[in-house]
């Protein structure tokens, strides 16, 4: 069984061995022609099924040690057909520091089906525990949380829910299965803004899901082909291409996230730094001991509101600008940006205020970045 | 401007930055921001792309509204409307409407608390009886598939506005180019773009256009949040197939017109099924909303036996789903675009084993009348 990374350079490297073409082919088609009445090439309309989005779909199914994979148009195609998978009346524990447009969609679209949540802190095992109720039918939880990257102790979350009939939902974004496999620790659904680590080139919106049960494989189906929010065949060869450099690319982003979050951590202008390869980062030893890496989210703290926009607008190589996981190095403001839509009063109470920053660490030179961010600084 | 001048001249033919004559494919998940206080008019891909934006624009001025979005495929566009509404809402829908919109009304949607009936829509008086207290829309195709059943747009819009519902048509069939159901009082037109619109068969799409600003705000919502949004490279193939609208249509709508006068001559068909036909059920209220009788059309072959070998031995049409492509294709509803329905369901809105759909494409009209003679008569 080759490395995870070895299997991610090869994907779709075998599939056309027709003309032994070593990438796959786009098929930039609707529809596919029927051998004959009642017979099928496997294939008719590609909304059902794309041979170029197969190849992605089967390849993130076995990055991530599922049985079935689906590609969607974004990550939030993806969480919404999830969330489609349940009815009314259920109720979902979600991590609270989530991403905005993941409580967007639950409190503004699906409470209104009546879908209940409630939002804990999911890196206490005890916190989702006391939240169970009858009714809970679902757990999504982020594995790193966005942006504070509290860990959560997906194998024990697991266990919580397998006891119960819970499906256990991993937004696993910011790891990726370079650095864990939800499923293997027991989790049953993987899902990914595959915008972000995956496709890696800040160049495509894609979402994608893994599943391990067969069943539970044919209802997901069942939703993504009848509401149809799928990936078109470019962009799935785009994230299928992106998906070949995941290894050297995380490896690279983790070494500087580091190096940059030790050198924040004792930056005078810097009250608090949240990555978990630092030893005093809550996570720290639950990541060291069940991923293979911290990821490469930097959150940060400064010491007075007047320096976030000095650190937005003035650094050169960093990027202001909303997304992550990609080549380049780029920095958000979370309370205004990406957690726009939580309450205020939530975001408060979670730490995302007006002097907290994301950092997105890219592939370039760290002394250059840090350079820049030092730069800021002044 | 006339229609043909319009689908090339509509704001989007220059690139303002570069003077390229054609829209730039913006393959790209986010934007850089230059102020805290005022983000730039994009900031990430799944909430705005400029060329994503430009096919919206251009499909919003061609169908006469005021506001486009583009979707993943129509099935996203339909589930991404149906969303508007709320758990005890009710839906008049015309009962042999698209098996993929029946399958997420009847097993999706359903699910969610919002019920639909199925009524022959053809006859005003029918949806006015279906009507009840918690009746909060009206979905219309017209001409319906496979059928090509007429359903008198404004009279519809009327009853709808009488009552408060919103008024969804799907005018998939038609294009702007021969029918606008905005203009004749509808609230939303829908499009798989999939068909005419990118008419290639190549692109998977769908398509939303509304009018009332308020109406437009709700929808984009729903895109920005659920994300099943269509890809750019995608959009820039649909902008470019748009190009040809008319004269695809004007080439196929004749097309249509000289097979329909041959099978109407043909002892092996039983009826044949056009709006252009003035036995057509409905004939004059399409003729009164509509410019053209379109390019699609069904007939009833003699046997099952001899609809098999039409299907299977035809060699200009090629047998698959879909329609509206540059080639003709020859389906079979009761096992394809209807197979979602029950079978009883199918029989009583005359689907049968020996029903036959033909999309014709753009080939000389005597090329195809020569295959089919050969199958039907040889």
């Amino acid at each position: 069984m080759v490395k995870l990374s070895t299997q991610a350079v090869q994907l779709g490297l075998n599939w056309d061995g027709r003309t032994g073409a070593v990438t796959v082919p786009i098929y930039q088609t609707a529809t596919f022609k029927h051998p004959g009445l009642g017979q099928s090439t496997g294939y008719d309309y590609s909304r059902s099924g794309n041979p170029t989005r197969k190849v992605l779909e089967d390849g993130i199914a076995a990055l991530d040690g599922g049985v079935r994979g689906f590609a969607y148009s974004s990550g939030m195609a993806a969480i919404t057909n999830l969330l489609l998978l349940f009815s009314k009346g259920d109720h979902l524990i979600v991590t609270e520091d989530l991403y905005g447009g993941t409580y967007r969609l639950f409190e503004q679209i699906f409470r209104q089906y009546d879908l209940s949540f409630t939002y804990v802190d999911t890196s206490v095992l005890s916190e989702v525990e006391n939240a169970i109720r009858p009714e809970t039918k679902g757990l999504f939880v982020e594995s790193l949380t966005n942006p504070l990257l509290k860990a959560a102790d997906v194998r024990g979350l697991s266990e919580l829910c397998a006891a119960r009939d819970i499906l256990c939902i991993v937004d696993n974004t910011f790891l990726t299965p370079y650095l864990q496999r939800p499923l293997d620790l027991g989790a049953d659904i993987t899902i990914y803004s595959a915008t972000k680590y995956l496709a890696g080139h800040n160049d495509t919106v894609s979402g994608l899901v893994v599943v391990k049960d067969p069943d539970l494989a044919e209802k997901v189906y069942f939703l993504q082909n009848s509401v149809g929010a799928v990936l078109g065949p470019q962009d799935s060869w785009l994230v299928i291409r992106g998906m070949k450099t995941l290894g050297i690319r995380l490896d690279r982003q983790q070494e500087n996230a580091q190096k940059i979050a030790e050198w924040l951590a004792v930056h005078p202008k810097v009250r608090q730094v949240y990555y978990p390869g630092l030893p005093g980062h809550p996570g720290h030893a639950l990541l060291a001991e069940t991923a293979r890496g911290f990821g490469a989210m930097v959150s940060f703290e400064v010491i007075d509101p007047l320096l976030v926009e000095r650190l937005l607008l003035k650094t050169e190589i960093i990027s202001f600008a909303e997304s992550l996981g990609g080549v380049e190095t780029l920095i958000t403001f979370p309370e205004v940006q990406t957690h726009a839509d939580i309450l205020p009063e939530i975001r408060a109470r979670l730490g995302i205020n007006n002097l907290l920053l994301r950092l997105s660490v890219g592939i370039e030179d760290v002394d250059d970045l840090i350079g820049d961010l030092a730069q800021a600084f002044e | 401007m006339k229609f043909g001048t319009r689908i090339i001249h509509n704001g989007h033919e220059v690139d303002p930055h570069t003077k390229a004559l054609g829209v730039p494919i913006h393959q790209v998940s986010t934007f850089h921001q230059d102020s805290v206080d005022h983000f730039g008019k994009y900031d990430y891909a799944r909430s705005g792309n400029p060329t994503r934006e430009a096919l919206e624009e251009t499909i919003a001025q061609l169908e006469n509204g005021t506001r486009g979005f583009a979707f993943a495929s129509g099935m996203a566009a339909i589930s991404s409307v149906l969303l508007l509404f709320s758990p005890g809402d009710h839906l008049v829908v015309c009962e042999d409407v698209y098996g993929g919109t029946y399958r997420v009304l009847t097993s999706l949607f359903s699910r969610l608390g919002i019920t639909a009936s199925f009524v022959d829509t053809t006859d005003l008086a029918e949806i006015r009886k279906a009507i009840r207290p918690n009746t909060r829309g009206l979905y219309l195709e017209t001409p319906s598939n496979p059928l090509l059943k007429i359903t008198d747009l404004a009279g519809a819009a009327g009853i709808a506005r009488e009552h408060n519902l919103l008024t969804m048509v799907d005018n998939t069939f038609m294009t702007p180019y021969l029918q606008r159901p905005l203009d004749l009082g509808c609230d939303i037109v829908l499009h798989s773009g999939t068909k005419f619109l990118n008419g290639h068969s190549d692109v998977i799409c769908g398509f939303a256009v509304v009018r009332d600003p308020a109406l437009a705000a709700r929808i984009g919502f729903v895109q920005n949040s659920f994300g099943a949004i269509l890809g750019p490279q995608d959009s820039w193939l649909v902008l470019r197939g748009l190009k040809t609208l008319k004269v695809r249509m004007d080439e196929s709508q004749r097309g249509a017109r000289a097979v329909v006068d041959w099978l109407c001559r043909q002892e092996s068909i039983d009826q044949v099924f056009y709006p252009g036909l003035e036995t057509h059920p409905g004939f004059s209220v399409h003729r009164a909303q509509a410019a053209g009788p379109g390019a699609v059309l069904s007939f009833t072959v003699s046997t099952v036996e001899l609809t098999r070998r039409l299907l299977e031995e035809l060699t200009l049409a090629a047998f698959a789903v879909s329609l509206g492509g540059v080639e003709s294709i020859i389906s079979y509803p009761a096992r394809m675009s209807h197979a979602a329905m029950p079978r009883e369901e199918r029989e009583v809105r005359g689907i049968t084993d020996t029903l036959v759909r033909l999309s014709v494409g753009l080939e000389d009209p005597e090329d195809l009348i020569a295959d089919l003679d050969r199958v039907l008569n040889g």
